[in-house]
């Protein structure tokens, strides 16, 4: 909304109306009028319990054991004392559990470090070079956000099936290197992030268009640039469809998602077993969450002011 | 940048002068390239994994192609009356549409109030914000499998919290209408908070963004992980119910293909009727928020006028 600029309101209403709209403007800049009460706590502490309870109920099952599971359906807050025996014996069940995690971590880092360069650059390029056909790309780009590409699994399957490379990581890698999501949100991110006059001073000192990007742009993008390389870490730790397509349901070489509904069918009847497993493979995600998700959220809203 | 290069002559010296100009030619040719070069990896990447395979899907599905044996003769479009003439196809439409409906409505809803919670001056916004990020990190595999067993029919922890209340225990799994209710229930345990906080940078700041999520939800009709996890006994190959109440449009596609039939031609065609519905819906949305947002355009431009 374009609300009349504060000089404006001085001209037209009187010094005191305009002191009155600046106060509300600094106020709107920073949320809401006024601290909130204690009903905005009630409900984010709610939406936080709803968020956590699912997570711990799983530890809680993955802590006891089968026969606790049939007698309290209603699990008691208290965890149980089973956890480490239940996880040893998913790792030493036969779905390929080391495999499968050193699988999952190839697939998720790798796709994470490419995701974050190629968007970059890209992003660089729509954001600050200029171009024939910029504007009409970069809709395109955008546009394909909305194709949806699980669809082309068939021929897809059929283009590893002619490299060679059914069951194998580089499959599942190959499509995840770069996404239209990533160069969008770079574009965004670096067209306010980067001024021109720091790319021109590289310029002037005689840096080529690449050494230009490595040392401007590159450490320019690091807050977004961190927050996408999460985001691709973790849709890829989370991707099941296409791994499960490309890699089958084979233990020793798939990724941990495949791997968890292996676990899942062949062990159906042990609840404790299966939520030990699902516990598992959430962990190195949450922690790692605990450790960055400050970035990832400021990150999120970063991107969002600048652009 | 071109005067700078011009700068140091050296009259007498004929040589240095030469490597000069190549330099600069080579310059010329860095400064023109390079914006397409940066960008390519993207369009190259999508053109080989994304639009070659969604448009080849056409061509498999009018052939006869075995997963085993390869490519067979050109059959028409058999393989598209054989799919329309299968209930099952029907059915995993339904399914789809409903659990599409069941979660994205109500998701957009709460995500919208709680963003207008989060949009508030609260005191520890990031551990907030970050709270209502945590499910995002959890594999839909993982959260299916721990809302599989909250919604378990006989041990599970929904119906003995129902029964507490004197409520007659609901066949979660066996019910059609019950197993679509409890798998929106986990697309909006994960999704609804990270949509909370990509439409509260939207409303702060980026309006394409909005585009993006619109987009993604539709993408929601492509749902596989969650109902085939839900299947606690059964292995992707033919999971969905005992009476294929909750398979859906993907699930049906990769067991047409990856299951005991091996017909991708078949698969391909389910592919590219659900490609033709995701198309016609995009198409319909993409109408009607440029219809909103050149009608705000509009009020925009009035009040503007009047002021």
């Amino acid at each position: 909304m374009s609300a009349p600029s504060i000089p404006s309101i001085e001209q037209f209403a009187g010094r005191g109306a305009a002191r009155a709209a600046a106060r509300r403007q600094n106020h709107r800049g920073s949320g809401a009028e006024r601290r909130p009460r204690w009903l905005t706590y009630t409900i984010l502490t709610i939406v936080l319990l709803i968020a956590i309870y699912p997570l711990y109920y799983a530890f809680l099952i993955a802590s006891s054991t089968k026969e606790d599971v049939a007698r309290h359906p209603i699990p008691s807050l208290v965890p149980g004392s089973h956890l480490f025996e239940n996880m040893l014996s998913v790792i030493n069940s036969d779905i390929g559990f080391w495999s499968a995690l050193v699988n999952s971590i190839i697939v998720s880092t790798v796709t994470a470090v490419s995701v974050v360069l190629f968007s970059t650059l890209a992003g660089y390029s729509f954001a600050k070079l200029r171009f024939r056909g910029r504007g009409p790309l970069l809709v395109f780009v955008i546009a394909t956000t909305a194709i949806p590409t699980q669809l082309g699994v068939v021929p897809l399957f059929l283009v590893m099936k002619q490299l060679h490379l059914i069951g194998k990581l580089p499959a599942v890698i190959l499509p995840a290197l770069v996404t239209a999501f990533g160069v969008f949100w770079m574009t965004q991110y670096l067209e306010g992030a980067l001024p021109y006059e720091l790319i021109e001073a590289a310029r002037v000192d005689g840096a080529s268009m690449f050494r230009t990007f490595w040392s401007i742009a590159l450490p320019a993008a690091r807050p977004a640039a961190t927050m996408l390389g999460l985001f691709a870490f973790v849709a890829n730790w989370t991707n099941y469809f296409w791994p499960l397509v490309v890699l089958g349901a084979v233990p020793g070489r798939t990724t941990l998602p495949v791997a968890l509904k292996m676990l899942q069918a062949h062990y159906y009847a042990d609840y404790s077993q299966v939520m030990a497993g699902v516990f598992v493979s959430v962990l190195p995600l949450l922690v790692m969450f605990i450790l960055a998700g400050r970035q990832l959220v400021s990150g999120i809203m970063q991107g969002a002011v600048k652009g | 940048m071109v005067t700078i290069t011009e700068l140091p002559t050296r009259p007498r010296d004929v040589r240095p002068r030469r490597r000069i100009g190549m330099r600069q030619r080579l310059g010329r040719w860095d400064v023109k390239v390079s914006p397409y070069l940066y960008i390519s990896p993207f369009f190259v990447l999508f053109a080989i994994t994304g639009l070659f395979p969604l448009l080849y899907t056409a061509v498999v599905s009018l052939h006869k192609w075995n997963l085993l044996t390869g490519e067979g003769p050109f059959v028409g479009l058999k393989n598209y009356v054989d799919v329309l003439h299968q209930p099952f196809f029907w059915k995993a439409l339904r399914n789809t549409f409903s659990i599409f409906a069941l979660s994205t409505i109500p998701q957009i809803i709460i995500a919208l109030v709680i963003a207008a919670v989060l949009n508030a001056n609260l005191r520890a916004r990031t551990f907030w914000r970050m709270g209502v990020l945590v499910p995002y990190v959890v594999a839909p595999v993982a959260v299916a499998m721990i809302f599989g067993q909250i919604f378990s029919d006989q041990s599970g922890m929904m119906n003995a919290i129902l029964s507490k209340v004197g409520i007659s225990p609901v066949g979660w799994h066996s019910n059609v209408l019950a197993s679509h209710l409890a798998i929106a229930n986990m697309v909006n345990y994960r999704w609804t908070g990270y949509n909370t906080l990509v439409i509260l940078a939207a409303m702060q700041a980026i309006p394409n963004l909005i585009f993006v999520i619109i987009t993604s939800t539709i993408g929601g009709l492509q749902i596989f992980d969650e109902p085939t996890m839900f299947d606690q006994q059964n292995s992707a190959t033919t999971a969905g119910g005992a009476d294929g109440q909750f398979v859906t449009v993907t699930m049906y596609l990769y067991q047409l293909g990856w299951g005991s039939q091996n017909n991708l031609g078949r698969s391909a065609a389910v592919a590219w009727l659900l490609f033709l519905v995701i198309l016609a819906i995009s198409l319909v949305n993409y109408w009607f928020t440029n219809r909103i947002a050149s009608d705000s355009g509009a009020v925009r431009r009035a009040r503007k006028v009047r002021s």
